[in-house]
């Protein structure tokens, strides 16, 4: 049911652990709903220069979290925060419907790491604030719901 | 992974035995005569079919005119419920089963309550055990039916069913056992027990797909399933599956008559398998009682893991085991299972099936351990969760 690309981001996943000083860190889902993401970011001059994750949860929300690592590096700050669950998805060669919400929590991930960056440093617009703090896990299984129906 | 394949899912479903398929195989090719032919080769397809159903009987001790097979265990828990409920709705409308149940009796119960039926759902303990007492005090005067499961798919939890038998005997209400997992493993008499029907499935223990059987104690009231010619007394149309019906014929007479050695070989690879892993892993539970269960069933939560990735990774190395994290079940709550015996949603989802089975070894059991504390430590090196216990753990 996984692409190869998905088994092989599992099995080898990039960037795992900490960054000792992070510039923003985000972390979304809970363990309730069985995955939980913890993303750092290292951002130097507005692009991000470091990524690194922590996950708990199924294959694919440690892979999509893996991919999102390296989709983000090199990229600027506005950049990254244009990175959609579906090109994550397509990054990985697709994910099974049941899946496409693990991507969901990788975009919010990105938003979440970037936000605190942003709070940080007196960046953020008030009418920007929190929106990815983690929502409740149905919100994100309604939406996989509904795409597969 | 390499060809290496230590398959630790006998709960799932079972290689059918050699001397099974041995059986099987000419009722295939030139022994397909029609059972209800009344040709040479048709009688012996009658035959070999009533042969099997005297094993089942034999099995169980019941008639055999008690038993009848079917296309599955799922469809055997659909007849009787439906069945007695149909039956019997003159004399009342109320249905008493367990939490956690196979889905096979939940649904078919949740179905019936769609149709006006009224339906008690008893809890469990967090061993997952329900007492005779409970049943006792369910009981109303509308109550036609209880069902309950011998032994539980997931955490092995093996119920009273003696004493419940006492108590629906007394009570005057009919006792549906859903077998599907204790045949082969637990001894059974449904006399003894007051088992008034039970249902079982060929492929749990060595016997091929697509056959099950349904024992109906002679004088319950039961509708007939499928409508059609006169196969299985009329009660249950369908061309007669010769081969398979053959095929757990041969299955069930091998596993009664093995049935204390086998009980023996998987309790020492339960009874090793769960001291080692309580010994060498940190923050684990094992789920289910922790001795009135399968022989060969373990269930454990390993907690800061999900277990999708404990499955994959454990594939990865060649072992196939299950779990009732949510990601497997495919929905958005982990098993009710593990819910049902109150376990938090977050230890649910860690949780790991494994289950023994006649090819099994020591040697399996020692691969697996090293592969659980590597692959365990690996995953909870990844998450997020065990990051503050290894830092309280630094400060003590």
């Amino acid at each position: 049911m996984y692409s190869d690309k998905v088994m092989d981001h599992f099995m080898n996943p990039r960037n795992v652990g900490e960054i000792e000083n992070a510039d923003g860190v985000g972390q979304v889902g809970n363990a309730k709903c069985g995955d939980i993401m913890k993303m750092y970011l290292k951002i130097e001059n507005d692009v991000i220069v470091d990524a690194k994750f922590k996950t708990f949860g199924c294959g694919a929300a440690v892979a999509t979290s893996s991919m999102a690592t390296e989709l983000v590096v090199g990229k600027t700050v506005e950049e990254a925060l244009n990175i959609t669950n579906k090109a994550v998805a397509d990054a990985l060669d697709g994910l099974p419907p049941a899946k496409m919400h693990c991507s969901n929590l990788a975009e919010e991930a990105i938003t979440a790491a970037i936000e605190d960056y942003k709070r940080r440093n007196g960046l953020l617009d008030e009418k920007d604030e929190c929106t990815a703090c983690s929502r409740r896990c149905d919100d994100v299984h309604h939406h996989h719901m509904e795409e597969e129906e | 992974m390499g060809d290496k394949l230590i398959y630790l899912d006998h709960a799932a479903t079972t290689f059918v035995k050699p001397e099974v398929v041995e059986t099987m195989l000419p009722y295939f090719t030139h022994k397909f005569g029609n059972a209800s032919s009344i040709y040479t080769i048709g009688r012996e397809s009658k035959k070999a079919v009533e042969e099997a159903r005297d094993k089942v009987a034999m099995a169980l001790g019941a008639q055999s005119r008690e038993i009848f097979f079917t296309g599955s265990g799922t469809e055997a828990d659909n007849w009787a419920i439906k069945g007695v409920a149909y039956a019997n709705k003159a004399k009342g409308n109320h249905i008493i089963t367990t939490a956690i149940e196979h889905p096979a009796v939940l649904n078919t119960c949740q179905y019936l309550e769609s149709e006006g039926f009224e339906v008690t759902y008893l809890p469990v303990d967090e061993n997952g055990l329900v007492t005779p007492e409970q049943v006792a005090e369910a009981i109303k005067p509308n109550t036609i039916l209880v069902t309950i499961m011998f032994a539980n798919n997931e955490i092995g939890t093996i119920q009273p069913i003696s004493e419940i038998g006492r108590v629906t005997k007394e009570k005057g209400v009919y006792l549906h056992v859903d077998a599907v997992q204790a045949v082969g493993n637990v001894p059974i008499n449904v006399v003894d027990m007051n088992i008034d029907l039970l249902s079982l499935s060929g492929h749990k223990f060595y016997g091929p797909k697509g056959v099950g059987a349904l024992y109906i104690r002679k004088g319950v009231k039961v509708t007939s399933f499928i409508h059609g010619g006169h196969q299985e007394r009329g009660r249950r149309a369908s061309t007669e599956n010769v081969p398979a019906i053959v095929g757990l014929g041969k299955a069930i007479e091998l596993a009664t008559k093995n049935l204390e050695e086998y009980n023996r070989k998987l309790l020492t690879l339960r009874e090793k398998t769960i001291e080692e892993i309580t010994k060498r892993i940190p923050f684990v539970k094992l789920n289910g009682d922790r001795h009135k269960r399968l022989p060969g069933n373990i269930n454990f939560s390993f907690e800061y893991i999900e277990g999708e990735s404990l499955l994959l990774m454990l594939d990865m190395k060649g072992i196939a085991a299950s779990s009732g994290s949510a990601c497997t079940s495919g929905s958005l709550d982990p098993s009710h299972v593990l819910l049902a015996i109150g376990l938090p949603h977050e230890i649910a989802h860690g949780s790991l099936r494994i289950t023994f089975g006649e090819e099994n070894t020591q040697e399996d059991v020692d691969y697996l351990l090293d592969s659980l504390v590597t692959i365990v430590e690996r995953l909870r090196e990844m998450s997020p969760l065990y990051e503050n216990v290894k830092r309280g753990n630094q400060n003590v």
